[in-house]
């Protein structure tokens, strides 16, 4: 009876069974075959990592003094992932946040906005890290700006407020030092990605430029991690781990913090006179090297700009400012990153030249007017004629002419335009011995090399732009379209990758397409002060622990020597000492109260200002002091800042003052340059 | 005939005697499981935010002995009897059903319109209910026999459907599609063990396939349910809600392994991350706290409930009580399934408790009905 119905029960009651089987089966699946798996999830999960950042270490000067240090600050943060659920995107909660804090609203918008956010050209400000981490605002709240944040959390979704550690530069003695200690940034995916085989957090800071960056590893310290096990509301239950932090090894620098502060104030008034005397002054550099260490003991920039608007949030304008051409750019290092042509200052290394070729120095040269040299007139400087001089009273005069006329005998021995297959090229050897084209390895990222106009550049050169010359007139915009440049073009096209008369004769005087940093020039002038020795320049002299252990001392590296004989090498001394006793800077320097070698340098520059008015000369004095017992070498430029000698001749002469202490000045290393490690006394580190 | 078995049944002096004493244990048991781990869901969330960590015990206590009663309660009347007030049975659950979606009267959570409140905090689902009223609706329409007919007409299988389909309709509206399914999978069962025609089987289940499919095609779904379909489907399509529940929940039992990390320690459940693990998501707490041991010992003892009921259904010689016993089966073991083959990635997430175990009023009556029903089979089979 009934049979379908007992069998249609049966096939249920099959399923039925075959239903929880499956059942028991995931289980096991899950729970065993699967669980090791399921268990590390459900740890990543339950589990975070609290991060707190190491203690930097700080930066001090070579007598101790604080260049860079930590203070307490409190920190506004917006998140990012909340702001967005808005309605209005955060619009109004961000206006709130920006009347509280008395900020510019858009300062806070552009300073929560990823970098990729916002619109190529109008990225200034804009946040270098990640959308996941609270988004700095600022770190300088009050306690009552925050209280009232944390107050009325409802008006502020996604506003945080926490204390944390800021990065300071207190000038304590006026120095700015912008360009050498650099400053600190958001970690990028980059630096997350152990693309540098470290392990960082998002809540970490990393040093983005300067001694900053180039020292990071050793003063960021080790970040605590404390792990603790969570539960949905991210309400700690307990804690699993907890690694303190390791505070950051301190770096101490060659620099000296009252001199910084000096050869900056003195290079600032060096482009102001410049400007004074009708030229533009764009821009300058000045640098004091210890020339038996290579010790950076003082490198300006000008202009530079108060490092500490990075952490305190930069605005806006802050940011644009920095790599205005209005403004000069001040994000640019001119001391290493500033190239121009060495100008005069270079006859150093053409007279190492003359004497490989053959010249004696004993002889005596003509110093005409003017030279023809083909169908161009080389003029000498002011156009005057010296007669028959020594090579001395050449050096310290400037004579032009004598090195036209060597080095257009030398370029037709080298073969004129059809060079022989090894040409002797002295002036060109010459310059790559004495380091021109070569970066000098300062502890410093983003150096430039400059540029030695040699034959393989020539050839280089020819290659990318024998299209533009060829069809000049197709290419060249209309202003571009005067007869000089046409037939310069067509020269240009015609043999533009051979090195030309013309070329090796501007060569000679330091013009041309040769270029060269400041601190290239620095290093070249310590190499004749020193016996010949050029050595690595470095801006870091140690690295010590907290406690104060010794962790490594930076010694000199002599990475070359000058390709020059001794007997050269005291003629050229003897030389530099005219300059300043007989020669051009001799009016400059009368009465500095201390024996000082140097030459001046007086740049042509081609090209055109924004608004088109030709550009001033380059303005050189390169020197070391004391004469007869070397230990400093003190090089500045002023871009447009027009004579070496009453521009930036004085200017140096200003730092041999305060250097010395001489005309009423206090000397900065009344026992010579301190060599002994300083003392960091801790207690400074933490200012709070 | 009926009141020689009813007054036999009055006879009977303890309190589960004649009854499947083997069922009987495995429910206790399964209670006494279900009140622990409903303690262990909600213990710690509750002392750390200040609040009575017995809070939930108390009450399940409450609902379990409630459920004993109305266990013990649906045996004394014979179920013969109970033919008798089907239609009142059946209108009873309608009407809870149409209160529900009165405004004012249901109240939504999680979408769906389907408690209704009364004043001091007390909620009744009257879908748990409707489902007994529909088992049984059905169960009475199937079982008259035509004289010499061996199986029941197209008439009554078409009258059958509209009992249900009322209901369901009704339910539909909430929308509660949970119970939508599980109430389908007791018509298409109990329609297949009734002896009608393969025809009939097969039809139902295409039909039935044929709806839901045209029911998401047709936006009668709603967002929030497609979505936990879609999470089911792929659990990273919306990872902060349906997907992050289903992941949390997986990686919470999986997190158990054999023994367990015992009882009141499992951090993924004192930290709460999976929502809902005292009701929809109890199993959880089961897979993470006792391990594959205890949550396994579940299993079985499910196994256990449903084999006893499958030899109740078998003995009995009257169609009615087979059928009733057809319908609670397939309740159960569908329900059991969804639940619990949801929290594992087996089955999309629909909101259905999990029988004797979950924290909860309604279900927990509707289910200790459910076992009273079998044992009033069992108690009038001899």
């Amino acid at each position: 009876m009934r049979n379908r119905s007992q069998l249609s029960l049966f096939v249920v009651q099959v399923f039925v069974a075959s239903l929880m089987i499956a059942l028991v089966g995931r289980l096991f699946y899950l729970q065993i075959a699967d669980g090791p798996r399921y268990q590390e999830a459900a740890l990543d999960i339950q589990s975070r990592d609290i991060v707190t950042p190491a203690l930097r270490g700080l930066i001090v000067d070579n007598e101790g003094n604080l260049l860079a240090t930590n203070k307490a600050g409190l920190m506004v943060t917006a998140d990012r992932s909340v702001l967005d659920k808005q309605q209005d995107r955060g619009v109004a909660v961000l206006t709130r946040v920006a009347s509280v804090l008395k900020l510019n609203y858009y300062d806070i918008y552009a300073r929560t906005r990823l970098c990729g956010e916002l619109p190529e050209g109008d990225r200034n400000g804009c946040w270098n890290g990640n959308r996941y981490q609270p988004i700095p605002i600022t770190k300088e709240a009050t306690e009552n700006q925050v209280l009232t944040i944390l107050e009325q959390s409802d008006l502020f979704p996604g506003i945080g407020a926490e204390p944390v550690s800021i990065r300071y530069y207190p000038s304590y003695a006026g120095e700015r030092a912008t360009h050498v200690l650099g400053y600190l940034g958001p970690i990028t995916e980059a630096d997350l990605n152990n693309e540098d085989g470290k392990r960082y957090y998002r809540n970490e800071l990393i040093g983005k430029a300067g001694i900053e960056i180039v020292y990071d590893q050793a003063m960021r310290g080790t970040a605590g991690v404390r792990t603790v096990i969570v539960d949905r509301k991210e309400a700690v239950t307990q804690e699993s781990r907890n690694n303190p932090a390791t505070p950051g090894n301190h770096v101490i620098l060659n620099i000296n913090a009252k001199l910084q502060a000096a050869v900056e104030q003195e290079l600032k008034n060096s482009v102001l006179r410049a400007r004074g005397m009708g030229y533009r002054g764009d821009s300058g550099a000045a640098i004091v090297l210890d020339i038996k260490t290579g010790g950076v003991l003082a490198m300006a920039s000008y202009p530079d700009y108060d490092l500490n608007i990075w952490e305190n949030g930069i605005t806006v304008k802050q940011a644009k400012d920095l790599y205005s051409l209005k403004t000069g750019v001040p994000a640019l290092s001119r001391a290493i990153q500033g190239t121009f042509a060495p100008a005069s200052t270079f006859k150093v290394i053409s007279l190492a030249a003359a004497v490989d070729a053959g010249y004696s120095l004993k002889d005596t040269y003509q110093c005409p007017a003017q030279v023809q040299i083909g169908t161009r007139v080389f003029r000498n400087f002011d156009s005057k004629a010296a007669g028959r001089i020594n090579m001395t009273t050449a050096m310290a005069i400037s004579c032009d002419s004598i090195w036209y006329q060597i080095a257009y005998d030398e370029w037709v021995r080298d073969g004129g335009l059809k060079p022989k297959s090894s040409p002797n090229d002295y002036f060109f050897k010459s310059a790559a011995g004495f380091g021109v084209g070569e970066k000098t390895g300062i502890d410093l990222p983003s150096e430039l090399k400059g540029r030695l106009p040699n034959r393989d550049w020539k050839a280089g050169w020819y290659e990318k732009n024998k299209d533009f010359y060829c069809n000049y007139e197709k290419r060249a915009k209309k202003s571009q379209l005067t007869a000089y440049l046409i037939e310069l073009a067509r020269e240009n096209c015609l043999d533009g990758d051979k090195v030309r008369a013309g070329d090796m004769v501007n060569f000679s005087i330091g013009q041309g397409d040769t270029l060269m940093t400041p601190l290239q020039m620095a290093v070249l002038y310590s190499a004749i002060a020193n016996g010949g020795k050029l050595i690595v320049p470095q801006i870091a002299k140690a690295i010590v622990e907290p406690s104060g252990k010794v962790v490594q001392t930076f010694t000199p590296q002599v990475k070359g020597t000058l390709p020059i004989e001794k007997s050269t090498l005291k003629f050229l001394q003897n030389s530099l000492r005219a300059v300043v006793t007989s020669g051009t800077a001799q009016g400059a320097f009368a009465g500095v109260g201390v024996e000082i070698s140097g030459k001046t340098g007086t740049g042509q520059v081609f090209g055109r200002n924004l608004d088109g008015s030709s550009k001033d000369d380059t303005s050189w004095f390169a020197s070391y002091a004391p004469s007869k017992k070397p230990q400093y070498a003190v090089v500045m430029m002023v871009s447009q800042g027009g004579f070496g000698a009453s521009t930036s001749g004085v200017g140096v002469r200003k730092i041999y003052e305060h250097i010395f202490g001489t005309n009423g000045q206090v000397a900065i290393f009344p026992n010579g340059i301190p060599s002994e490690l300083p003392k960091i006394d801790a207690s400074k580190g933490s200012l709070s | 005939m009926t009141l020689t078995y009813n007054r036999s049944g009055r006879e009977r002096r303890g309190l589960f005697s004649g009854s499947d004493r083997i069922m009987n244990s495995a429910v206790l048991l399964l209670l006494f499981l279900g009140i622990i781990l409903v303690y262990a869901a909600t213990r710690d969330w509750f002392s750390s935010n200040g609040l009575d960590p017995e809070y939930y015990l108390k009450r399940q206590v409450i609902n379990v002995i409630i459920g004993i009663a109305l266990a013990y309660g649906t045996t004394l009347i014979d179920y013969r009897l109970l033919r008798a007030y089907t239609p009142i049975v059946w209108g009873v659950g309608v009407l809870g059903l149409i209160a529900v979606l009165i405004p004012g009267l249901g109240s939504t959570v999680n979408g769906a319109r389907s408690w209704i409140s009364f004043p001091g905090g007390f909620q009744i689902q009257p879908a748990e209910l409707a489902k007994i009223s529909i088992i049984i609706g059905m169960a009475l329409i199937l079982s008259e026999r035509v004289a010499g007919e061996d199986e029941p007409t197209d008439r009554q299988v078409l009258q059958s459907l509209g009992v249900a389909a009322f209901p369901v309709l009704l339910i539909v509206l909430q929308p509660d599609l949970g119970t939508v399914l599980i109430i389908a999978a007791c018509v298409i069962t109990m329609i297949a063990v009734s002896g009608a025609r393969m025809r009939w089987v097969i039809g139902l289940l295409v039909t039935g396939i044929a709806g839901a499919y045209l029911a998401v095609a047709s936006g009668e779904v709603s967002e929030y349910q497609l979505n936990r379909l879609r999470s089911f489907v792929d659990p990273s399509a919306d990872p902060q809600a349906s997907g992050y529940q289903l992941r949390q929940a997986r990686i919470t039992i999986g997190s158990g392994g054999f023994f367990g990390k015992g009882l009141f320690d499992g951090p993924q459940t004192n930290g709460r991350f999976v929502p809902e693990q005292h009701t929809d998501f109890i199993f959880t707490v089961a897979g993470e706290e006792i391990g594959f041991l205890g949550a396994g010992l579940i299993l079985v003892l499910y196994m256990i409930i449903l084999m006893r009921a499958f030899s109740i259904a078998r003995r009995t010689t009257d169609l009615f009580g087979r059928m009733v016993c057809v319908g609670v089966i397939a309740w159960f073991s569908f329900q059991i399934f969804e639940n619990i083959g949801m929290t594992m990635g087996l089955m999309p997430m629909t909101g259905v408790p999990l029988p004797f175990l979950s924290y909860g009023g309604s279900s927990m009556f509707a289910n200790m009905i459910g076992i009273g029903l079998l044992q009033n089979v069992y108690q009038r089979t001899r």
